[in-house]
């Protein structure tokens, strides 16, 4: 746990640093004016790529937890279109994302609670639409 | 350097303010998730923690399924806010300063005991309906910025690719169309 607060402490700081908790500047990178964003997001999956593919070679299991070091792989359905473009709205209307939006409130922006209180209700409607849809299709299987 | 592979003009009109804070910026971000990855074989994603907290509070199986992770996510979160914060106690309130780091000059600061904090300027509404796409979105894609597009494509996941791909062609299209209807900020 107290690892994982640091991580998180550099990720948020990064996040800061690269002003990605400022809505309006990711805002101007999707209106084309200033294309900085791609450097935050291109320079944090070289250094996650490089660790991705170095540490499961170097080390046999992750000394915290035990686990084996792998990829982050999920498979691939028409949800990954649907969610990405749902996501897309939100985000080119909002300027924020999850991570920063977290970032957005350290960095002193309590009108970011609006865009928080938005993604829990967003994923509580889609988790109890898709809750609801879960225990229909088992009934479903059960009668048959 | 990067600079060199432009014509200055060229350059400033793509990078007004330069591009070291966002590259730098961007290591750090990697590098916070790689610390998380060593010790624990994790890669981290922000946006599942939207989820996993809801199981707090709500018996629905979508969130109950995240119990097992719901901890660490907290941490993970708090960690964010956290380090942000540090940000802004150093180089948001000019009391740490780099030949790396450039100040914008968007929103508006504001003083807290001596420290600079920001608010931003975007409406309220925007930032609501937008954070409920965002959940929507995030969560039927399996992931957000950080999951697909810092891991993920550190992962050379074809999945993360494309789901990156699609929601920036679509966040682009949106942040045009809503500014072409001239709704500033």
């Amino acid at each position: 746990m107290p690892l994982i607060f640091v991580g998180g402490l550099i990720f948020g700081f990064g996040l800061g640093f690269s002003h990605m908790a400022r809505p309006e500047v990711v805002l101007n990178f999707l209106q084309f004016e200033d294309f900085g964003l791609l450097f935050v997001m291109g320079g944090a999956a070289v250094v996650t790529g490089i660790a991705f593919a170095l540490v499961p070679r170097l080390f046999d299991r992750a000394p915290l937890t035990g686990d084996t070091y792998g990829r982050r792989l999920k498979s691939f359905d028409r949800n990954v279109l649907i969610g990405g473009a749902i996501f897309g709205v939100g985000w080119g209307l909002s300027g924020i994302c999850p991570g920063a939006a977290y970032a957005s409130l350290g960095v002193g922006n309590v009108t970011i609670l609006w865009a928080l209180a938005g993604m829990f209700v967003g994923a509580y409607i889609q988790g109890y639409w898709r809750s609801q849809r879960a225990a229909s299709e088992t009934a479903a299987a059960g009668a048959d | 350097m990067v600079t060199e592979l432009f014509a200055p003009a060229l350059y400033e009109t793509l990078f007004p303010v330069g591009i070291s804070r966002y590259a730098v910026g961007g290591l750090l971000v990697g590098l916070g998730a790689v610390v998380i990855y060593l010790g624990t074989g994790i890669p981290a994603g922000a946006s599942t923690f939207l989820e996993s907290t809801l199981s707090y509070v709500s018996d629905q199986s979508r969130f109950q399924q995240y119990v097992s992770s719901r901890d660490w996510r907290v941490v993970f979160t708090l960690g964010i806010i956290a380090g942000a914060f540090v940000y802004a106690l150093t180089f948001q309130s000019g009391l740490v300063s780099s030949g790396l780091y450039e100040s914008g000059t968007t929103g508006e600061l504001y003083d807290v005991g001596g420290f600079s904090l920001w608010l931003t300027d975007v409406q309220p509404w925007r930032l609501f309906l937008g954070g409920i796409l965002v959940g929507i979105g995030t969560r039927i894609g399996k992931g957000c910025t950080s999951g697909h597009g810092v891991c993920g494509v550190g992962s050379a996941s074809k999945t993360s690719i494309v789901g990156v791909v699609t929601f920036l062609i679509v966040a682009i299209g949106t942040a045009q169309v809503v500014m072409a209807l001239g709704v500033s900020p």
